[in-house]
Order: C-alpha cells, then structure tokens, then sequence
C-alpha cells in the first residue's frame, strides 16, 4: 500500500466507495427509524391483550365512590403535605445555606454534616424516624400541633432543605462579588448587604431549580403512605392503592397517577418557561 | 483629608504594595496611573479597607480606617466608589440603585430618598433613565448611575477605579465629562485610570505607580508632559503612542504580568484607551 498511490477523492464526495452521497445516507438512516418505530409500536399493540389491559387498569366501575374524594380530599392533602414541607424546607435550607457560607467555622460544619445526612438518607427512612421514632424518644412530640401534617412537613422538609440549602448557596455564590463590595462601599453592613442586594439576587437565579425541587416533593409526599393516615388525611398515593385493594382492579392507581400529573405537568411547563427567561436575560 | 503611611499589602505570598505614603488634601483631585499590577486598584481599594492593608495605616478625615476597633460601614459612608465593571444592583430599577443605600444605611424616609435620587440623577443627566434598570442601560450609563449612587450618599471623598476601562471608546466622554464637572464643584477625588487626558487636564497631582511603589508623583504637567523617571517615560510613551511601541522594551512587566495571572490578587487587564493628544 505505501507505494500505491490513490486517487484523492474529489472535494464533497466521501471516500470508501459506497456510491452514496451523505445527503442519501442520512435519508436512508432516517426511513430506517421512522420503519423500526412503526414496527415497535404494531408489534406492541397486537401482543397486548386488550381485555385484561382495559378490566384491570381502565376499568371506570372500579373507580366508583372514589369521585369526587380522589381530588376533594386526597388531592387537596397532597397539595397540603407538599406546601407544608416546602415551606420548612425553604426556610431550613435558607438558613442552612448561609451557615454554610458563615465566616465562623461551627456554623460551617453543621451546615455540612446536616446536608450531608440529609441529603445521604433515604427521605422514607426520615419520614418514618419522624412519625414513629421520634414521638417515643420525646414524648412531647407524640401529638404534634398539626398532628400528622407536622410530622410529613418535618421529615419531608428536612430532605428538602438539605437539596434547597445546595441550590441556595450556589445562587449565592453565583452573585458577583462586585454586588457585595458595592453594597460595602455604600456603608451597608455585610449583613445589610445580604438581606438588601445579594440574597434577593440569589433566589432570582435559584427560582427553577427550587420549582423543579417543588415537583420532586410533590411526589415525594406519596411516602406520607407508610405512616398511616386517617380518612380526611389520605393523600393520593394512598388512596389510589385501597381502592386498589378493595376493587382488586389497578384503575384506582391509574386514576390517583393522572391527579398527580394535574399538577406536576403544568409545573413542569412553569420551570421550563422560567429557565427560558433566564436565558433570555442573560 | 487621606494620609497614607507605609501601606503593605500582600495576597498570599504576592506583595502588590511595598510601603504607600501619600496624602490627598480637601478638594484635590489625584490620578493614580501606571501599568496593570502596579497595585494602584489594590491602594484604591485601601482607601475604603474593601481590601485590609497587611502593614501601615490609612487615615480619612482623622479616622483610622486601619484601626480594628473603628466602625468601618459608618467611615466608609463619606468615601463613595466607582468600580470598573459599574456593579450597579441589577434586580432594581435605576432609582432605587440609587435610593436603597440611602433608605437602609442612612435611614432617609422613602419619599426624601427618592428625592436626593432625582437630584443626583438629574446631575449626571440620567432624569429620563430613572425607572430603567441596568440591564437596559449602556455602559456609559450604568457607569453615571452608579457615580449617581456614591453621590447620594453625600461623601466627602470619591475614589473612581478605572471607571472608563469598561466602556464603549465613544462612551467615555460622557463619564468624564461628569467626573470633570465633579472635580470643579470641589469634590476630594481619587482617580485610578489610563485617560492621559483626563489626568493631564483635571488632576492637581499624578500619581506613577509601578511594582507596588510610588516611582513618581507631582503635578500633572510635570509628571505626564515632563516626566523625571525612566520608567514613567516608557510608560507614557507606550500608553500616549501605542504603535510606536518596542516589542520586549517592558520585558520584566510581561513576565510579571504572565505569573501574576494565576493569582487572585490580579486586577483583570485594562483596554488602555488613549485619548489622542500628541
């Protein structure tokens, strides 16, 4: 081969010979996908058995007394576990982030260690901590004001808090320091500082991440399942899963998950249009 | 009204200034300049302790900026700055860049913040600007705002660091023009920048800096047209002449520069914007 020598292949053609130009290549790979999806999908709909998907997930007589509950009730909770430990979690990690950004050292590694196992349990594991271990280990937490709300906004909130605390600090820290020696040069303390131009900045830049972190603890709040909740405090998860049990037919499941998607889609659109401004911002 | 005695300050094992003594009188406007890394940013910022001296003392209007026990937010209310990069508060309007200092530090009711605010901006011709924010600003008003802001805080001395260094070439006449009319209503200023013109035409003194000393001082004819030192004459005349300039003539600020970069301490390099005048 080193002493042969090949013709260059002329600009714009590929070499290799194939004939083909990449213009017909990337067609021909094109066509391929769009024949593999509409095989997929053909192949998937006729193995289905139809019958038994329709009885046991889409069968509306199973969904009967859960109306108007499922959204009255169970949704309405959910909403109310999700904002109740969004707000702890807000604040903790608020406050949490600024200790982690404390010029005194404590503060520093509390802010840590407190993310650090927060952040490393399993939120089920610190639900059922908060709702069982803790009212036998401080017998004045047994009967929480709030009751059973308390409990999900704690142990929920304090894994929030944990994951908002990060995003908090990297907003902070994502301030230019020139605001802060502004801020300074005005006669503003550090603190003054803080409160007025950088931490209103900061949430600024943190809005989607803390919206999407909204979502994950909207679905999170299905854990509230394990700890056992009376009627009026049954929230989705919950619910779909006993009329589950009660109808043996999964339609109920199917319905509390379309309940959650009222709320998680429209969120999710929200973040994406807040990232989209951010961008345009910048 | 500023005395500076045998100011040090280090970063780490970088010593930017090796021993500052000055002093600036009531109503005197001063124009540091020199090349980048001299540490004229770093004495500025001395000024007002937004940077803590390592060794010496700085004194404004009798009170010792480097003593530990001063309150600093209350002395660093009489010296205003203007920065490079404007740092004008982005998430407010151009009004309450200007009023919140006022409202949170000085405690002037909303209605009478706003009113100073009018004022300050109508000086530096902002008046149509006021409910803009930042963003929507150009460079040369961003920087009016923000000398606007140090205004309305009523300071007795204004320290400018490079506060045309960041414009538009077309822009920064109109930062200037402010400055200079500052300087003529009497204003204690002092000025780090590259405008040789400005020096020339508006300071009482000029400063010379270079490797963290004052190598020249005096008044602004002297030291810019008639300069005694050697290194100031390159410096001016690479700075006043930028296509006559020798490749390798400032070897040793090269050098300086390229190791100096991986420090934080490093100012970022200035467009050097000489405004002609031969």
């Amino acid at each position: 081969m080193a002493t042969t020598t090949h013709e260059p292949a002329p600009a714009g053609k590929s070499p290799g010979g194939s004939g083909l130009s990449p213009r017909q290549r990337q067609r021909i790979s094109r066509a391929a996908q769009y024949v593999l999806f509409v095989v997929v999908v053909v192949v998937a709909i006729s193995a289905a058995d139809w019958g038994r998907i329709h009885e046991y997930l889409l069968d509306t007589k199973a969904l009967d007394g859960m109306f108007p509950d499922l959204l009255t009730v169970a949704l309405k909770n959910t909403v109310l576990y999700t904002a109740a430990a969004y707000v702890v979690g807000f604040v903790l990690g608020l406050i949490i982030a600024l200790m982690r950004l404390s010029s005194v050292a404590p503060y520093r590694w509390f802010g840590l260690v407190f993310i650090e196992i927060f952040r490393g349990l399993p939120a089920l594991l610190i639900l059922i901590l908060v709702a069982f271990g803790l009212p036998i280990a401080f017998p004045a937490f047994s009967n929480p004001p709030g009751g059973v709300y308390t409990q999900v906004a704690i142990g929920l909130g304090l894994v929030a808090a944990a994951y908002m605390a990060e995003t908090i600090r990297a907003g902070i820290q994502a301030v230019p320091k020139g605001q802060m020696e502004a801020a300074r040069s005005l006669g503003m303390s550090h603190t003054r500082a803080m409160v007025s131009i950088i931490i209103p900045q900061a949430l600024r830049v943190v809005v989607p991440p803390l919206t999407n972190e909204l979502v994950l603890l909207f679905k999170d709040s299905s854990l509230v399942f394990v700890i056992g909740v009376s009627a009026t405090q049954i929230e989705l998860t919950k619910m779909g899963e006993s009329f589950a049990t009660q109808k043996a037919d999964s339609t109920p499941i199917v319905a509390a998950g379309l309940a959650y998607l009222i709320i998680t889609i429209p969120l999710g659109y929200l973040v994406r249009r807040l990232e989209a401004r951010q961008v345009k911002a910048r | 009204m500023v005395e500076i005695r045998d100011l040090h300050k280090s970063f780490g094992q970088l010593e930017v200034l090796k021993g500052i003594d000055f002093t600036v009188d009531r109503g005197q406007v001063i124009c540091v300049i020199g090349p980048s890394g001299s540490g004229k940013s770093t004495l500025l910022r001395c000024v007002n302790t937004l940077e803590t001296p390592t060794r010496g003392t700085v004194v404004v209007e009798g009170i010792e900026l480097t003593d530990p026990d001063v309150d600093i937010n209350a002395a660093r209310r009489r010296v205003g700055m203007v920065f490079q990069q404007f740092n004008l508060f982005p998430h407010l309007c151009v009004l309450d860049n200007v009023a919140i200092a006022q409202r949170r530090v000085l405690k002037r009711s909303k209605a009478e913040a706003e009113k100073i605010a009018q004022a300050n901006l109508e000086r530096v011709g902002l008046s149509d600007k006021v409910r803009s924010y930042p963003a929507q600003l150009s460079g040369g008003q961003q920087q009016r705002a923000a000398i606007a802001r140090a205004l309305a805080m009523e300071p007795t001395l204004m320290l400018f660091d490079e506060p045309t260094s960041a414009l538009d070439p077309e822009l920064v006449g109109d930062v200037l023009s402010v400055m200079r009319q500052l300087a003529d209503e009497g204003m204690t200023m002092l000025v780090v920048t590259h405008e040789m013109a400005f020096a020339r035409d508006v300071a009482d003194r000029v400063v010379f800096m270079d490797q963290g000393v004052i190598v020249e001082e005096g008044p602004a004819e002297q030291v810019i047209g008639d300069p005694q030192e050697e290194r100031t004459r390159v410096f001016l005349r690479r700075v006043l002449d930028p296509t006559h300039a020798q490749v390798g003539e400032v070897a040793d600020l090269e050098e300086r520069q390229a190791g100096a970069r991986k420090s934080p301490a490093d100012e970022p390099p200035p467009p050097v914007t000489p405004t002609g005048f031969n």
